[in-house]
């Protein structure tokens, strides 16, 4: 007792005391810093992430811009549907989550109501289609083929239907103006994936949910163009998602308009020839393999010479391009891409690659004068040409005797090149290269863009082949494995083959070099780069980027932004060596030439019409049909895949696009009121104050209009053909 | 004993008007302690604001009056003062004549919550309601009680001078009164109410001057039973998640966690101004639950920002120091012990509520004292306060 001191406490409470004081301020103190840490030190990030939280957007998806032909005729457009939405938040809200509204709603629609409720319930793990996998913010569409007394019951009585609405909304059409497709070039739309969506996330052009975008074709070049930007609304809401205010939102900007090149009526008259051609060959018998012509698939370009602007480019297999609006169903999927379906989604036009054959020769040609050969001295036009023991033929072993390589170009004879081919290849060095060999064959093909894509602006282009030196080793390494395995020395022909390529398939051979210079063996071109090469010879020497975008139009119609030519070089030949390709390329269409019989009455002193014919062999299958030709404004190319001969197979629809073009009838009369195109387009189609481009009328083309129309004729017609040919081949 | 236990308030001014007696240099307003009084106040206030702006927009909870929550706070608030003024006029050493009784209604109280008169809020049936959207939660009461009946009993003698130190019978004795009460909590199972006893436990032992070996016995035995109580299963299921969620919100992303994470998110976007009254995001969309009670920090803390929230750190900080200068001050082994329980009870409470609307402890459902939304706690912490002035007042005059 009379050790208690004054205080009352003996100094271990003192201490005791003192202790707890300071484990009571070490823990205020770590609050302190707990709180430091999540306000100033990472505040940034917290309040970011209660942004995300409190913040819904609604989107209004911006209309798509229209893609017109060059006179403004639409070919990819947009119609106007009745969209019935629902919207979840405000279902929701409801006591019965909106059960008796759906269930009305599905009355007025004529749909069961489990699926209407069935397509606004939102989408997980665990929810089977059809769900809705887009923001619960957004009016959910339960329908878009509304009829309007549909429409109208709804909105009349806006009380029965809280949560509901029925507007008008764009959804993309594909018209096919005079029965022009233009399918592949102007491509698709399909929804845009999470992975898409992440990955623009933080570019100036986002993807939304709910947006479409451009797959392939135009749709997809120009994407960004057509798409426009949608409108957002941002709402506040609370943690049940009720809103409790708006925000900044962004006015939405429609997508801008693209006028291209294309000519629907001359589109439309590709197509059709195209497509008829086929069908025409398929008829024929092939007198190598016994069997008709498979003809499986083809394409024609027709380009503008002077500025590479596509006027028409069709292919062959095709589709329409409306299956894929509101989602395509998987039926409709398989058809377009299964193994049996020929891939019509390929356009050939870009996609579609064979060696070139005869038409081909206008490089060898080229080469041959850049190797210092005169165009116009005189080469031996022989029956066959030998190397070695093998023996190269002419066509029906058909010799001319010496004539110049203009004349080569016209009778398609193969063994000038084959011996310019040979000669050139004995000079760099034959098997072993030469250090200073100049591969002059190979150089001026890749000069003159084959091997390397034109830079169309259409996506998936490809390159071809060119199969010089380099190539030969790189293809040989990554082959060479297979082929070892495979061959078999004596064995079938295929063996045969493997076992020899195996042992020195990285050699370029002599008789490589002489398939090259007539465009055989593994040298592989696609219509785009022929057209560009033939349009080159045409305007002078520019390689011109082919294009389909002519202008890109804003939608209130005051900006346009016109896109100009292009190009990726100049032929690596002289004004000389053209006029004389030219020249040669005109003596095709003149009596004598492989052609000739295909442009029988056509009216050469008015407009001058150059060509050369192709036909390529392929290993196992039949032989490739290629037509290039030229008049001063338009090259138009064709090709069909197993359809014969060049002229035979794509003879008159080449010529029959001419007529429509020029207005000419089957004996070479020119009408202008008929004629589609005699010169090129070049002015855009006139935008009216509000924006909006006038379509011109239409009409699908008629194969009859171009028969010899009696009343036009004062004297008697001159017969249509120059006569046929007996079985021509180039 | 008697002569020191049979102050009272008067005493100190037998002969004077009412005026000057208030005024006096020895009065009982001059010997108030005013920083935690003031403190008290200002956290009582702010915390009505917090609560007025976490339920103006909750329809569901406040049946459509926006000010229902303000005027209840500042209404419980009012009567915290007037339990706090009456329980300074009666003096804690006349209450402590009284601590059997109120020992003996505690337990009543408490027994009464498990019987059909108890209800069951949030996963605790720790409620009694009283009728007239009135309702009582006992265990904030009993945490006042444990202090009182175990500062009774630990200094009796050393106050009497009988001894130094508490006998460890004494202790032992101590320890089962505090464990009757706080068995029963668990049954409801209120385990937040349960942790911040232990820690009053500790607390008082540790100031009354009990021997090392009760101290570290108590923590001991404190984990051990933790480890026991977990390994035996006894925990309800949404106990083990809350517990789990606070490290890792991941785990229950709907559940607790979302609670954690929502609020961690209001607090982290305060910034350090916050977003000004009312205008918290996270709060008016009502995105953290519990956010009038358990988690009014976060309206702090969105909304004050880090100076606001920091201030009532602050206040608190100020209560606890004042407390402890209390303790340490007055002259007889049971005023230190009460105000070193209530020093341990505030600390803790204060720690674990904030801690777990920080993100740094597992969520307990523990009011903010003085701040939070709630009757029963509130009245306990004015009553604590009074405890605290009674405590200041009647200590001797150091001359």
């Amino acid at each position: 007792m009379t050790n208690i001191p004054e205080t009352g406490r003996t100094p271990r409470v003192q201490t005791r005391l003192v202790v707890i004081q300071i484990l009571v301020f070490s823990l205020l103190l770590t609050l302190g810093g707990r709180l430091w840490y999540l306000q100033i030190r990472n505040g940034k990030e917290y309040a970011d992430e209660a942004k995300s939280n409190n913040i819904q957007q609604v989107v209004t998806p911006a209309v798509r811009g229209s893609i017109l032909d060059a006179r403004g005729v639409p070919l990819a457009d947009n119609e106007t549907r009745l969209v019935v939405s629902a919207s979840r938040t405000e279902l929701m809200k409801m006591k019965d989550d909106g059960e008796a509204v759906l269930t009305r709603l599905a009355g007025v629609l004529g749909m069961k109501p489990e699926d209407v409720v069935n397509k606004i319930r939102l989408c997980d793990s665990k929810t089977p289609k059809p769900c809705w996998n887009g923001s619960p913010y957004q009016p959910i569409p339960v329908t878009d083929e509304a009829t309007v007394q549909q429409a109208l019951t709804i909105r009349e009585s806006t009380e029965d239907f809280p949560g509901i609405t029925a507007e008008l909304t764009a959804v993309r059409r594909y018209p096919a103006p005079g029965k022009a497709r233009t399918a592949q070039v102007l491509g698709y739309l399909s929804p845009v994936t999470d992975e898409e969506i992440t990955k623009a996330k933080d570019t100036d052009s986002p993807f939304l949910r709910s947006d479409q975008v451009g797959r392939s074709g135009i749709e997809r070049t120009y994407d960004k163009e057509l798409r426009g930007k949608a409108g957002v609304t941002r709402y506040e809401v609370d943690n049940l998602g009720r809103v409790m205010g708006q925000t900044k939102s962004d006015p939405g900007v429609a997508g801008s308009t693209l006028v291209t090149s294309i000519d629907a009526r001359v589109q439309g008259v590709a197509e059709y020839e195209l497509a008829q051609a086929m069908k025409a060959v398929r008829n024929e018998t092939d007198k190598i393999t016994g069997r008709k012509y498979e003809a499986d698939s083809g394409a024609v370009v027709v380009m503008e010479t002077k500025t590479g602007r596509v006027v028409a480019m069709a292919s062959q297999p095709d589709y329409d391009p409306n299956v894929w609006i509101g989602g395509i169903s998987a039926k409709d999927y398989a058809s377009l891409t299964s193994k049996n379906s020929n891939y019509p989604l390929l356009n050939r036009g870009i996609q579609g690659q064979a060696p070139a054959g005869s038409i081909f020769k206008v490089i060898s040609a080229s080469a041959a004068v850049r190797a210092g050969y005169d165009f116009n001295d005189k080469y031996n036009c022989s029956a066959s040409y030998s190397l070695g023991s093998r023996s190269f033929a002419n066509f029906e072993s058909q010799g001319h005797g010496p004539i110049t390589l203009g004349d080569a170009l016209k009778y398609s004879c193969n063994t000038v090149f084959y011996a310019l081919g040979h000669k050139e290849w004995q000079k760099d060095g034959g098997i072993t290269a030469n250090k200073d060999s100049k591969d002059w064959f190979y150089v001026t093909a890749r000069d003159f863009g084959l091997g390397s894509e034109t830079g169309i602006d259409l996506p998936n282009e490809v390159k071809g082949r060119i199969p010089d030196r380099q190539w030969k080793q790189a293809f040989w390494e990554a082959n060479k494995d297979a082929w070892c395995k495979q061959g078999k020395k004596g064995g079938s022909y295929v063996e045969q083959i493997a076992y020899e390529n195996c042992l020195e398939g990285n050699q370029l051979k002599a008789y490589d070099s002489i398939n090259f210079a007539i465009g055989q063996g593994d040298v592989l071109v696609t219509p785009i780069q022929m057209a560009t090469i033939y349009a080159a010879i045409s305007n002078g020497g520019t390689l011109y980027d082919p294009s389909v975008g002519k202008a890109v139009i804003s939608p209130d119609g005051k900006q346009v932004h016109e896109i100009a030519p292009k190009a990726h070089g100049k032929l690596p030949v002289g004004a000389r060596t053209i006029r004389d390709l030219d020249k040669g390329l005109r003596s095709v269409v003149e009596p004598g030439g492989t052609a000739a019989w295909r442009f029988g009455g056509w009216p050469q002193d008015k407009i001058p019409m150059r060509a050369k014919t192709g036909t390529a062999q392929v290993y196992g299958k039949q032989t490739t049909s290629w037509l290039a030709t030229y008049t001063d404004d338009f090259t138009i190319v064709m090709t069909i895949s197993q359809g014969g001969t060049g002229s035979g197979a794509s003879g008159p629809a080449v010529r029959n696009i001419y007529d429509a073009l020029y207005g000419l009838d089957d004996a070479g009369n020119q009408n202008l009121k008929r004629a589609l195109l005699p010169k090129p387009q070049t002015t855009l189609p006139k935008v009216n104050a509000d924006g909006t481009i006038d379509s011109p009328a239409i009409k699908a083309y008629d194969p009859k209009s171009q028969l010899v129309d009696p009343t036009e004729q004062n004297g008697a017609a001159p017969p249509p053909l120059a006569g046929t040919p007996a079985n021509r081949r180039d | 004993m008697t002569t020191r236990t049979n102050f009272s308030v008067s005493r100190y001014a037998p002969e004077r008007g009412a005026v000057a007696r208030l005024t006096a240099r020895d009065s009982v307003l001059r010997r108030l302690d005013w920083p935690i009084l003031l403190s008290a106040l200002a956290l009582s206030l702010i915390g009505s604001l917090l609560v007025w702006s976490a339920t103006r927009g909750r329809t569901e909870l406040n049946n459509g009056d926006p000010y229902y929550f303000l005027f209840r706070h500042l209404l419980n608030t009012g009567i915290g003062v007037a339990l706090m003024i009456g329980t300074v006029w009666l003096g804690h050493r006349t209450l402590r004549g009284a601590v059997p009784v109120l020992y003996g209604l505690s337990i009543v109280l408490i027994l009464a919550v498990l019987t059909p008169l108890g209800a069951t809020i949030n996963g605790a049936h720790a409620w009694i309601v009283v009728g007239g959207g009135f309702s009582l939660q006992p265990s904030e009461f009993v945490k006042i009680t444990i202090i009182l009946v175990m500062a009774m009993l630990l200094a009796s003698k050393v106050d009497a001078g009988d001894q130094l130190h508490p006998d460890h019978g004494t202790v032992a004795k101590c320890l089962v009164l505090a464990a009757l009460p706080m068995g029963i909590i668990m049954l409801m199972p209120d385990l937040g109410s349960v942790m911040v006893m232990i820690v009053i436990v500790l607390g008082v032992l540790l100031a009354s001057g009990a021997s090392n070996r009760w101290v570290l016995g108590l923590i001991f035995s404190g984990i051990a039973g933790a480890v026991l109580v977990t390994a035996l299963g006894m925990l309800d299921e949404y106990q083990i998640n809350r517990f789990a969620a606070f490290a890792n919100p991941d785990l229950d992303p709907s559940g607790v966690g979302y609670n954690t994470n929502q609020a961690r998110i209001a607090i982290g976007s305060g910034g350090l101004y916050g977003a000004g009254l009312f205008n918290g995001h996270q709060t008016s969309g009502q995105f953290v639950p519990e956010q009038q009670t358990d988690f009014v920090f976060t309206v702090a803390g969105e909304e004050l920002g880090f100076v606001g929230s920091g201030f009532i750190l602050l206040l608190l900080g100020v209560v606890l120091w004042r407390a402890c200068r209390i303790a340490r001050e007055t002259t007889e082994l049971y005023g230190t012990i009460v105000a070193a329980g209530i020093v341990a009870w505030f600390a803790f409470q204060a720690f674990e509520n904030i801690g777990m609307n920080l993100g740094i402890m597992p969520v307990a459902g523990l009011p903010l004292p003085f701040v939070s939304y709630g009757g029963s706690s509130m009245f306990a912490v004015w009553v604590a306060v009074g405890l605290l002035q009674s405590i200041r007042v009647q200590r001797p005059m150091t001359a």
